[in-house]
């Protein structure tokens, strides 16, 4: 499989998400998306990482494969952290304001 | 045709038709399982290039914990029956043509490249085995994996910090 073909596909993924975090107002939904965001580029360092195991740039650097991996292995480690902080802002922003829509939160103060 | 082509652009309908679902369905339920969707079909395409052990890792962690601790929320707030309130559709307009010059402003900066038929190894290589991560994480990168156990630590603290009832003398 060619590399263009993952490239469009993580970019389109990318590009759906960033289309929800402009266009929705639930607060969770736009967690979501950034989610997506992040997968999309996790599947995208995972394929650049066999296109160089696959060319001749691999016989240089035959640790590519397996320090992308890892270094996508960390990507979601910070992402579980991310999440755990980022949905307990949005609990506490519900029970002071009983809303998620973002509208509402466009002020920090109460 | 062969069967890896069939599997891959199978399993990237289904990724693309999830995405658009979870920006597209009304209820928040509704967008968590089709994420969920999404990210089996991401798996699917970590286990077509070899990296069983991110397949794996990214059906349990993400599938698994980080998507029920969504739907733990959703359904903690009861936001199921609520309908999300209308949003003035010029500004739905312009973020979907916004999102649109991003994509196609990027796939014509890339079609213009020379390495953009280069071909990925599919299968092949046994470097995103379990064994062969393990050894790579436990001796090149054993401090970065320390850390983020620290990291791990002061998120729960956060976590347990922000999300604790606020006295009620304020």
């Amino acid at each position: 499989m060619e590399i263009k073909w993952y490239i469009g596909l993580a970019l389109a993924l990318f590009c759906t998400g960033i289309v929800g975090v402009l266009t929705r107002r639930n607060s969770i939904i736009i967690f979501m998306c950034i989610e997506l965001m992040l997968n999309a580029v996790n599947l995208l360092l995972v394929a650049f990482s066999k296109m160089h195991a696959a060319s001749a740039l691999g016989q240089t650097m035959p640790n590519v494969v397996s320090d992308a991996q890892i270094f996508v292995f960390f990507i979601m480690v910070v992402a579980a952290a991310e999440v755990s902080v980022g949905l307990a802002i949005i609990v506490m922003l519900y029970r002071n304001t009983h809303s998620v829509d973002v509208n509402f939160l466009n002020r920090l103060k109460n | 045709m062969s069967i890896t082509e069939i599997l891959f652009w199978g399993l990237s309908v289904l990724a693309l038709f999830g995405a658009v679902m979870v920006v597209a369905s009304k209820s928040p339920i509704h967008s968590i399982l089709f994420l969920i969707v999404v990210f089996f079909a991401i798996s699917g395409h970590y286990i077509l290039l070899n990296a069983q052990f991110l397949a794996i890792v990214n059906i349990i962690v993400y599938a698994g914990a980080i998507m029920v601790l969504f739907l733990f929320v959703v359904m903690l707030m009861n936001l199921n029956a609520e309908s999300e309130p209308k949003k003035n559709r010029m500004l739905q307009f312009a973020g979907l043509i916004s999102g649109g010059c991003l994509f196609l402003v990027l796939i014509a900066a890339i079609s213009d490249t020379t390495q953009a038929s280069q071909m990925v190894q599919m299968g092949g290589g046994n470097n995103g085995l379990i064994k062969n991560l393990g050894m790579v994480l436990f001796k090149d990168y054993v401090l970065p994996f320390e850390i983020s156990s620290v990291l791990f630590l002061s998120a729960m603290i956060g976590a347990v910090v922000i999300g604790k009832k606020e006295k009620e003398n304020s």
